[in-house]
């Protein structure tokens, strides 16, 4: 591997920075307080299940650990953490119990 | 009417955002160590973890930067994977938008998965909050994450030692974000959105530069909208 040029990574460093501020800000920082039409608002009230299980997706799929292929004990520990959190409504015990799940196959399994 | 009562939705924000502890610091401390195996002195791990605060895309700078990619790819890129966010800011935007401008901008500075959820889901089933209330929990929840965020990269960046295989911290995230979305599914409106955001970022995995989940989310977003609208006209 070649030696990193220690100056371009401050550059990306600074300008991931900016650029991350920047789209973090945006909406927030130009809309602030002007009502937004109703059918935005509609939209938008779907972000965080919109956005969230496309991006677990891949993992729970393919994961990296396995060379992409799909794994008995990372597929059962998923659909335990979204039962246990679907039913209880406790995020903490979701996540105990995906965790249990995914140890517990795994040694069997392993 | 109840009086605003900042402090506790702050100390609500803290404890509703302890569990996600279990990722934030394995996940900081890999990153100190695949910066630093990378090349990069213990200034430009906290740089990173410190002015960008963005674990995936800071996964995706330093991976891109090891295979000498071009740098404004490298920069692109990593603002790609971050342009998510951009929803979340417009999606946090009917409850905080009134916020004074300092605040706002400390929100974008803080917006990070766990903490945007977290308040976003918080802030539409409890209608009453005040903005003053949202704030004070937002920052709240963010309260506990960034100092580990922080602390965690740099002991990943000086100690740097690997954790084990065996333990699969792969899944760490996928878990955590899995129980977090779970209780957000109330009505068949959200199941199918998320169903719609699944099975599109798997089709659209493809696509280049994680754009496939902005389509994604946006496809979800359209079919819970959508699904929103008819129950209403059923039940009217």
């Amino acid at each position: 591997m070649e030696e990193l040029n220690h100056t371009t990574v401050w550059f990306v460093i600074f300008a991931m920075a900016i650029g991350s501020f920047l789209i973090r800000f945006s909406f927030l920082g130009i809309i602030g307080d002007r009502q937004m039409p109703e059918w935005v608002l509609r939209h938008l009230r779907y972000t965080p299940v919109a956005v969230l299980p496309g991006l677990v997706a891949p993992l729970v799929f393919w994961p990296a650990a396995t060379g992409g292929n799909p794994d008995p004990a990372r597929l059962g520990a998923a659909l335990v953490t979204l039962a246990v959190g679907y039913f209880s409504k406790n995020v903490l015990a979701a996540i105990l119990s995906g965790a249990a799940t995914l140890y517990g196959l795994l040694f069997l399994l392993g | 009417m109840t009086t605003s009562n900042p402090k506790r939705q702050f100390l609500r924000g803290t404890r509703d955002a302890l569990p996600f502890l279990l990722v934030i610091i394995p996940f900081a401390a890999l990153f100190g160590v695949v910066a630093t195996e990378a090349g990069m002195n213990v200034a430009e791990v906290m740089g990173f973890s410190i002015l960008v605060i963005a674990g995936a895309a800071q996964f995706t700078a330093v991976q891109l930067m090891t295979e000498n990619a071009p740098t404004v790819i490298v920069i692109l890129t990593s603002l790609a994977v971050n342009m998510r966010m951009a929803m979340y800011s417009a999606s946090l935007t009917p409850y905080l938008g009134s916020a004074p401008i300092w605040q706002r901008g400390l929100v974008a500075y803080l917006m990070v998965d766990q903490a945007y959820a977290l308040s976003q889901i918080k802030f539409e089933m409890e209608r009453e909050l005040t903005v003053s209330e949202r704030f004070a929990y937002y920052v709240g929840t963010v309260a506990p994450l960034a100092p580990f965020w922080y602390g965690a990269s740099y002991l990943g960046a000086v100690a740097g030692a690997q954790v084990p295989p065996e333990f699969a911290l792969d899944f760490a995230l996928p878990i955590t974000f899995l129980a977090m979305i779970a209780p957000a599914l109330r009505t068949m409106a959200h199941v199918a959105s998320a169903l719609t955001s699944v099975v599109l970022a798997l089709l659209m995995a493809w696509m280049p530069y994680g754009s496939g989940l902005l389509v994604a989310a946006i496809g979800a977003m359209v079919v819970g909208a959508q699904i929103e609208l008819y129950m209403e006209r059923r039940a009217a």
